[in-house]
């Protein structure tokens, strides 16, 4: 039997199958079985292999299991401060026990205890749509928890959220969040992923829909820090209404094969998106980041800037879609990538994509791969620097305007600590 | 009384690529003095000082260098600075992303290690940086900026001198600090190394302008030509070249 075909059999006796989304998992789960996983021959997935993944997914499609999960673990990991709304999943399983009392001033909530809710209807499984995207297919299909959140109109959330995904096994945590910010309210989120030890081969996949209505603010922050045996894809649908902002940054540190997808719909006037990646890689890792950013209506801006340090035998990928319709004229649309190969067997391969079909945009792109600069190194060893030292230093500094984007600064002063000591190794 | 040389070069060949440069050139610093480096464009200065401080683009294919009694050239650049070479660059480059501050710190921090002394903490250093910055009269905030990023040329220059102040090396290269600096600035850069004149630290002045040698006067004046010293003298030799030119010279060489 192939992948394809034991997904169908493991969907045949899954056990959330007949749950209040079953409507939607078996649309999802017909919407897989006409695509298949993609092979390197589709050219979105050119550079990363799922054929391990596929192999994996298709043989534990069973709910998975917790409870190794201590609370003194989590209190390592809270590199957003204490002082946040924190739901915790072990495996993709919520973890009550080991989060914080969740506020009633607007709603937030784990997605399996929320199944009937009205917007979960409406919205679960619109914004990011399964026909073409298999592993969002397999995601609606599957999915066990994840996370809701509702922000009433106005409402402006104070205390950002953590949302805490942890590894503890080798099967696969589906996971899924929805987050629906109402006109003119405003929230922040953090999303980290981490594997509760160096051994566990965790793979998690994970869907995040998110709605801005007019004049909302949402500000997302992904940390990927599993172990290099842990796999991780995930697809990002954002749709933003109206005089809207969204902002992403995507941190990547760890994980063995990474491949996100963050795609953001500008389907309002006067809305506009920040995207930020930073990816250090070593050893034999790999991070494919596919962005795509639809400019649907006029006088909008979009600002991208993904950065990467790729030393060892690692690979990294960015494909970056800027669509521009023709409706949306007086467009500002921005993105760069730049990378630095630290070593002869790291590779680096970005496509920049734009297609523009109105006349009055201002549109820009940039791509730099290269070595370190050599003037500047020897200009701080001959300073006294040490030579590690010295391209540590420039390695940071290269890395430093992805994070320092980050608004909370707690946040911000833990994921720069992460990227030194990653840097620092590499 | 003869004392023993801080720096001794003896027939120094350097290229780059196959194009060779130092030609066998012979040099002796004793502690405490001050050499000027003149010549015409191209002659190898620059490269002389690239080669003291470690630059890895130029192979020594023959010639000795010693430093404080040590093979310099066996050296990386680091240790080279660590033991008291410090050199001011003809066109220091900028690096986005790393504060003069946290550079400097990380830096006098390295010398001191190799010298067996415990690290600066942050109130010591600023407190060394204050009194460094008066030296060169630098502006606060070009501290907190990245290294030489956005300065003028003239910021640059006064930069390296506030460096050399912080590192207090035993061997100061500066090469054309004076190109680019107004005459207040040349006044205030030439000051900055006066007042690091103690009679124990030597200095190599590579400069294109007697001006300059009205205000650091040095003991020696050298001519480079052609990758090799052709003529050395007093302060006078300068003003003789200020008057007429390196051609007379030129001649002699070629005679
Ligand atoms: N990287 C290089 N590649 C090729 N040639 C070089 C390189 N660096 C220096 N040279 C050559 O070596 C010679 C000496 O250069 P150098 O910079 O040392 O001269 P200089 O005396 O400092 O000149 P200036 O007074 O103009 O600063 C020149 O002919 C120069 O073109
Ligand atoms: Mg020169």
């Amino acid at each position: 039997m192939n992948t394809t075909d034991n997904i169908i059999t493991g969907f045949d006796n899954f056990e959330l199958k007949s749950d209040a989304l079953s409507d939607i998992r078996s649309k999802a789960i017909d919407s897989f079985i006409k695509n298949g996983f993609p092979t390197t021959r589709h050219e979105e997935w050119k550079y990363t292999s799922v054929k391990d993944i596929a192999e994996k997914l298709s043989l534990t499609t069973k709910r998975a299991s917790a409870g190794s999960l201590k609370e003194s673990a989590v209190n390592e990991l809270m590199f957003a401060g204490k002082d946040v709304t924190l739901l915790v999943f072990e495996n993709g399983l919520f973890q009550e026990s080991l989060s914080s009392p969740l506020p009633n001033d607007y709603i937030i909530k784990n997605l399996a205890s929320v199944l009937n809710d009205a917007a979960v209807k409406q919205y679960l499984g619109k914004i990011a749509q399964s026909e073409n995207e298999s592993f969002v297919a397999l995601n609606t299909a599957f999915v066990n928890d994840g996370v809701f959140i509702h922000v009433p109109a106005k409402k402006v959330v104070d205390k950002p959220v953590h949302i805490l995904y942890v590894n503890s096994g080798s099967e696969p945590a589906i996971t899924r969040n929805l987050v629906i910010a109402e006109p003119e309210s405003s929230i922040q989120l953090f999303e980290s992923y981490h594997s509760l030890d160096e051994t566990c081969e965790g793979l998690s996949t994970n869907v995040t829909e998110v709605v801005v209505k007019r004049n909302g603010n949402v500000t997302w922050v992904k940390a990927q820090l599993e172990n290099e045996l842990t796999s991780q894809i995930s697809f990002t649908q954002v749709e933003q209404e109206q005089d809207s902002r969204f902002s992403s940054t995507v941190f990547t540190t760890g994980g063995h094969l990474v491949r996100n997808n963050l795609h953001i719909r500008l389907n309002g006037t006067n809305s506009n998106a920040h995207m930020y990646g930073l990816y250090l890689l070593s050893g034999e890792q790999l991070c494919d980041n596919h962005t795509l950013v639809d400019h649907a209506m006029p006088h909008c801006e979009s600002n991208e800037l993904y950065k990467g340090v790729l030393g060892g035998k690692s690979t990294g990928v960015f494909n970056g879609k800027i669509f521009v319709r023709q409706d949306a004229q007086k467009t500002n649309a921005y993105q760069s990538n730049k990378n630095i190969l630290l070593s002869d067997d790291a590779q680096m391969n970005t496509k920049p994509q734009l297609e523009i079909f109105a006349d009055d945009v201002k549109c820009s792109h940039g791509t730099t791969t290269g070595q370190l600069d050599d003037e500047a190194l020897f200009y701080l060893r001959a300073r006294g620097i040490g030579e590690q030292s010295a391209r540590t230093l420039l390695n940071i500094a290269f890395a430093a305007d992805v994070l320092n984007h980050i608004e909370l600064e707690t946040l911000k002063h833990n994921l720069q600590s992460i990227a030194e000591e990653k840097l620092m190794h590499s | 009384m003869s004392q023993k040389p801080l720096l001794n070069i003896s027939n120094l060949q350097a290229q780059i690529g196959d194009k060779s440069i130092l030609k066998g050139l012979n040099l002796s610093v004793k502690p405490g003095e001050v050499h000027a480096i003149m010549g015409p464009n191209g002659s190898g200065k620059s490269t002389l000082a690239s080669v003291l401080a470690g630059r890895e683009d130029y192979e020594v294919t023959g010639g000795e260098v010693l430093f404080d009694g040590q093979d310099l050239l066996e050296m990386s650049p680091e240790d080279r600075a660590r033991a008291g070479v410090f050199l001011a660059f003809q066109y220091p480059v900028e690096i986005p992303g790393v504060s003069n501050a946290n550079f400097l710190k990380t830096a006098v921090n390295e010398v001191r290690k190799s010298k067996g002394l415990e690290p600066l903490d942050s109130k010591d250093f600023l407190a060394l940086m204050k009194e460094k910055m008066k030296l060169v009269e630098m502006d606060r905030q070009m501290t907190s900026r990245s290294v030489n990023e956005g300065f003028s040329g003239g910021e640059k220059k006064r930069n390296e001198i506030f460096q050399m102040a912080m590192l207090e090396p035993k061997l100061a290269i500066l090469d054309e600090t004076d190109s680019g600096l107004d005459i207040d600035a040349l006044r205030i850069v030439a000051g900055g190394v006066n007042a690091l004149r103690d009679g124990n630290r030597s200095f190599l002045v590579i400069t294109h302008y007697q001006r300059l040698l009205d205000y650091i006067v040095p003991d020696f004046v050298h001519v480079l030509y052609k990758g090799r010293i052709v003529r050395s003298g007093t302060k006078e030799l300068a003003l003789e070249l200020e008057e007429k030119g390196y051609d007379w010279i030129k001649d002699e060489v070629e005679a």
